[in-house]
């Protein structure tokens, strides 16, 4: 059940787990602060101080009340990102260390990422607003499209590596990284973090034409909790894309820990980068997108590693 | 001492959560907390080492509350949630019959002579359950499994009311096709 690659560490490290990825949220807030401030001509100063102080914001604002709104439902979708998020990093390892040895890491990302579903769309229904509900219905729309490409994906490193525990696949891949003999399976793999997310090509369920979509009726701490999260989901993403495609903590004179951290922060860089540089992917074009083109190319990837696989062994 | 203590936590959460699927008045509510009630037979099941069934349930019925949401909306037009409704349809015979499963299964329960445990438990206890399911009847199992994905497509080909002719014309010949809803790749 346990690997000899990782070990895990006392219980109590959650807390620097969970400040460690809460550093990871303010790096990519920072980031689209500045890179915002700059697509707006302003200056890029301006936009690094922009999280701080819109953390200041919604902490003080007053909370906006709805006609007839699931509380519950509402309260537990929008804070629940942020727990995806961290039920993420559990199982990934920094470097040597581990929070979680799960015999299963892979399937529990995957179980994980799938709460997206339950949250996002709770967050659009608990509100009762037409807009917000439209945006919980996009977001499950993409959804349809990205989830099964992105559990193939996440096949593809698993069989490459005999395992479903994310330490031994950060371990096979000593010699070479997954990435570069399955980048098909990293890409959609990348895709699937942008959407659950909400990012990018996947933020229609967030879009100006339905005022926000699922954050419409959001304010105060509730807004925060939701943004946090999406960014904490970019991080948790990144963080797992690591011992999956990139070699884990393999790299040259940094201790592993050190290169985790590294890689983790290039990749989070690019899909904040990423937010400006890609269209959006309407749902009902893109459920066709994941059926016709995603689903069978990722699926040839896996066909692919499970030959080579078996060469090997 | 507190796996037990969890197990039974799980256990009592998981069958409140399943009544209240019956006693809430929305629908959101009721997938929901079907989800929970399966959440917490998910973890039980983690508690019994069985990692792998554990996290796929948990999976599997997330994702299924889910799609049960947009249905929910799909098939009911208004929006079924927000105006309170009754969670239980027939309630004098859903009740007998449910009491009476409950009173013939609790029957068994206590009259079963449960056998002791003989030897220890193996140490992939995930891998010897499926052998001891499966075991010799996997090609059957395996030769089932394509059977109902062949069922699935086939049944989705049957209802589907628009075929290629109403997509391509006569002579299969238009393009772009003709669709309601076009796709993203352009067919």
């Amino acid at each position: 059940m346990s690997d000899p690659s990782v070990r895990v560490v006392a219980p109590l490290w959650v807390l620097a787990a969970a400040g460690l990825l809460g550093l990871l949220v303010l790096a990519a807030a920072v980031l689209d602060g500045a890179l915002s401030a700059r697509a707006a001509g302003a200056d890029v100063r301006t936009g690094l101080t922009r999280p701080i102080g819109e953390v200041a914001r919604l902490m003080r604002q007053r909370r906006r009340v709805t006609v007839a709104a699931d509380t519950l439902l509402w309260r537990v979708g929008g804070a629940g990102l942020l727990v995806m998020a961290m039920m993420i990093v559990t199982v990934v390892p920094l470097g040597d260390w581990t929070l979680f040895d799960l015999d299963v890491g892979v399937v529990w990302f995957n179980a994980m990422d799938v709460l997206a579903w339950a949250f996002v769309w709770l967050t659009g229904w608990g509100a009762n607003s037409a807009y917000s509900l439209v945006g919980g219905y996009r977001f499950l729309a993409h959804g349809l499209g990205y989830e099964l490409p992105l559990m193939f994906a996440l096949v593809a490193p698993a069989v490459a590596a005999s395992s479903l525990n994310v330490g031994t696949i950060a371990a096979a891949q000593q010699g070479l990284w997954f990435v570069v003999w399955m980048p098909v399976a990293f890409l959609v793999f990348c895709m699937g973090v942008l959407a659950i997310a909400v990012w990018g090509p996947f933020s229609p369920a967030l879009g100006p034409d339905v005022a926000g979509g699922v954050s419409v009726e959001l304010s105060g701490v509730d807004r925060l909790l939701f943004l946090s999260g999406r960014y904490a989901l970019l991080a948790a993403g990144a963080a797992f894309a690591v011992p999956m495609f990139l070699g884990g903590g393999a790299g040259p004179l940094l201790p592993a820990w050190v290169w985790v951290l590294v890689k983790t922060l290039a990749l989070l860089a690019v899909f904040v980068w990423l937010r400006r540089h890609l269209p959006a992917a309407r749902p009902d074009l893109f459920m066709e997108v994941g059926w016709v083109v995603l689903l069978p190319a990722v699926l040839l990837q896996d066909l692919l590693v499970a030959g080579i696989a078996l060469g090997r062994s | 001492m507190i796996t037990h203590v969890a197990f039974w936590a799980l256990a009592v959460i998981a069958v409140l959560a399943g009544a209240a699927v019956f006693i809430v008045n929305s629908m959101a509510r009721a997938s929901y907390s079907l989800a929970v009630s399966f959440i917490c037979v998910g973890l039980q099941v983690l508690l019994l080492q069985q990692n792998y069934v554990g996290v796929v349930t948990i999976l599997m019925m997330v994702m299924e509350m889910a799609i049960m949401a947009v249905y929910m909306v799909m098939f009911m037009g208004m929006n079924p949630a927000l105006m309170p409704m009754s969670m239980v349809h027939d309630k004098r015979h859903a009740l007998a019959v449910s009491i009476a499963v409950f009173v013939l299964l609790a029957t068994g329960v206590l009259l079963e002579p449960w056998p002791a445990r003989r030897g220890t438990p193996p140490d992939d206890v995930t891998a010897a359950l499926g052998e001891e399911l499966m075991g010799p009847k996997m090609l059957v199992m395996a030769a089932v499994g394509v059977v109902m994905a062949v069922t699935i497509v086939a049944g989705v080909v049957l209802a589907a009311h628009r075929g290629r002719y109403d997509r391509f014309g006569d002579d299969l010949r238009r393009r772009p096709a003709r669709d309601p809803q076009p796709g993203g790749v352009g067919r």
